[in-house]
């Protein structure tokens, strides 16, 4: 039987991961519910990001809050780049050559990462405390990206709702022609929603590095993860993901500490299995 | 009819040798017409004449296989439909396409926003659209999903945003179809109001003839892509041509 605190604590675990994992998942999210392309080298550019914080912080000495708001920048410049030099060409064309564009550029930033940086694995050693709470111990750094994650969710979820570009992003994933005709340049509502998707992979590499070394095959790793929780959500449903995050997280979580790490992914990827065929519009489709 | 301007008619659009095809067939056919500032001018034809095709080309969701379509001296063939609105042309759909995840007030919003050629500010923009949400008769609930319209409040709400890009010149495609004879009449006497209060030109296509009739100052019948008749109204109902398009049907004037 295992202690009640350990569970307690993975639950915890859980749910702090499901913070960023919720946003990779919003990022992914949002620029395929604009532009209909999933980005599957999405992880890979959270990958690029992390390294760079690892250089500016690690090797040049930044601190760590200049050297994320540079990964933030990094991470839109790459989603400009990403949409004008790979996507923006083919948009015209089949679906399945965008998918294999984005997929071919995941093998690109894998090899171009290792060829650059080797495949040691890399790390930020911030003295950051842990913290005992009724028996629990969390770590800090995980409080601190859980919080952070939350508060950039929230800023996405203002600027979709408040602002005009954030409601020509809405308007154009439901209807890109209506929303031409009411003149505002499709062209230009793509590249924002990349420069944004990037961003918060910018932020995400920014969480994801004080809690994990980086290493040229992370998006391995978090990719097919942040691709299965936006289907399990519904692919370009953003409250699905938001949902579908924590529960993944928390499957991972739990099934780590009950039976080991690895058949935690293996639960959550045979639960993932059988909602597809059970609710394969997501999670909360309106039909099945 | 049309003279409210007082000065001599503008030509605002000019379709010359319009030609479009899809693969091989062609939707539309060499079609020439004019439409002068102030005037309604109606735009009928069976289905699948290419009467929807022809908007797409104006409003440039299509580029036209040949011809030109000039708004004033501005060529609109092969410009992108953002510019096209900037321009100042709108159109509605004949179905309605509002985006569902909006308010009501936030469709017609975002269209004052987007659809102004110098771009407006957003306490304007949200003036401007609340405005015009009173004019077409929705400005009961703005903040209301757009799930809460019927079909007589979605083609509102389609005119209103049309509207709220601030055109000169607008497109109408089948604003009555689904309404019943009240709402129709409505319909009509606010497509006559958008002329006379606003100045917009329009082109409405329509499938409900009688009310048609009774709107427009001139009307252009398309069958098959190419232009069979144009004229007055009465005229153009009685040309054997039309009646014929029309399977025997004789076009009703009220």
């Amino acid at each position: 039987m295992i202690d009640p605190i350990f569970l307690a604590e993975a639950a915890v675990n859980g749910l702090l991961l499901g913070g960023v994992l919720a946003l990779l998942a919003l990022g992914l999210n949002l620029i395929f519910g604009v532009i209909d392309i999933v980005w599957i080298a999405y992880v890979d550019l959270v990958m690029i990001c992390m390294y760079a914080v690892y250089f500016l912080v690690q090797v040049y000495g930044w601190p760590i809050w200049i050297g994320s708001l540079a990964s933030v920048g990094l991470g839109a410049l790459l989603g400009i780049a990403v949409h004008v030099l790979i996507i923006s060409p083919i948009l015209g064309s089949a679906p399945v050559n965008q998918l294999l564009a984005t997929g071919g550029l995941l093998f690109f930033l894998q090899s171009f990462a290792t060829f650059l940086w080797t495949t040691d694995h890399r790390s930020v050693r911030l003295t950051l405390p842990t913290l005992e709470y009724g028996g629990m111990f969390l770590s800090f750094a995980r409080l601190v990206a859980f919080a952070v994650a939350l508060l950039v969710m929230l800023g996405l979820f203002l600027f979709l709702r408040h602002t005009y570009i954030g409601t020509a992003i809405r308007a154009v994933s439901q209807d890109r022609e209506a929303m031409a005709l009411m003149g505002a340049n499709p062209r230009t509502v793509y590249v924002v929603t990349s420069a944004v998707g990037g961003a918060l992979a910018g932020v995400a590499a920014a969480l994801l590095i004080i809690q994990y070394s980086v290493h040229p095959f992370f998006g391995a790793a978090f990719g097919p993860l942040t691709f299965m929780i936006c289907v399990l959500g519904g692919l370009g449903n953003m409250i699905g993901a938001f949902v579908a995050a924590f529960i993944m997280s928390e499957i991972i979580s739990i099934g780590g500490v009950v039976w080991s790490t690895e058949m935690g992914y293996v639960i959550a990827f045979v639960i993932f299995i059988i909602m597809i065929f059970v609710r394969p519009g997501g999670l909360f489709a309106r039909r099945a | 009819m049309g003279g409210h301007l007082g000065a001599p008619h503008f030509q605002m659009l000019t379709v010359t040798g319009l030609t479009k095809r899809f693969g091989g067939f062609t939707a539309l056919n060499a079609v020439s017409f004019e439409v002068k500032e102030g005037e309604i001018l109606g735009l009928i034809g069976p289905n699948g004449s290419g009467k929807t095709t022809l908007f797409n080309c104006v409003s440039g969701a299509l580029t036209p296989s040949s011809g030109s379509i000039r708004f004033g001296a501005q060529e609109l063939a092969g410009l992108t439909p953002d510019r096209i609105c900037h321009l100042g042309i709108a159109r509605t759909f004949q179905i309605p396409r509002p985006f569902r995840k909006l308010t009501i007030l936030e469709n017609v919003a975002v269209a004052a926003h987007f659809g102004a050629a110098q771009r407006s500010s957003e306490a304007e923009a949200r003036r401007r659209a609340l405005e015009i949400l009173g004019l077409v008769g929705l400005a009961t609930t703005p903040h209301a999903p757009t799930t809460l319209l019927g079909a007589g409040g979605l083609k509102k709400l389609e005119l209103a945003r049309a509207l709220a890009t601030g055109p000169r010149l607008l497109l109408a495609d089948e604003s009555l179809g689904g309404l019943d004879s009240s709402e129709m009449a409505g319909a009509a006497d606010l497509l006559r109001r958008i002329r006379g209060e606003l100045h917009i030109t329009i082109v409405w296509v329509e499938h409900i003839m009688a009310t048609l009739m009774r709107v427009v100052d001139r009307v252009v019948v398309l069958d098959h892509g190419e232009k069979i008749a144009e004229g007055k109204p009465r005229e153009v109902a009685e040309d054997p041509k039309v009646v014929e398009a029309y399977l025997g049907e004789k076009v009703v004037l009220a």
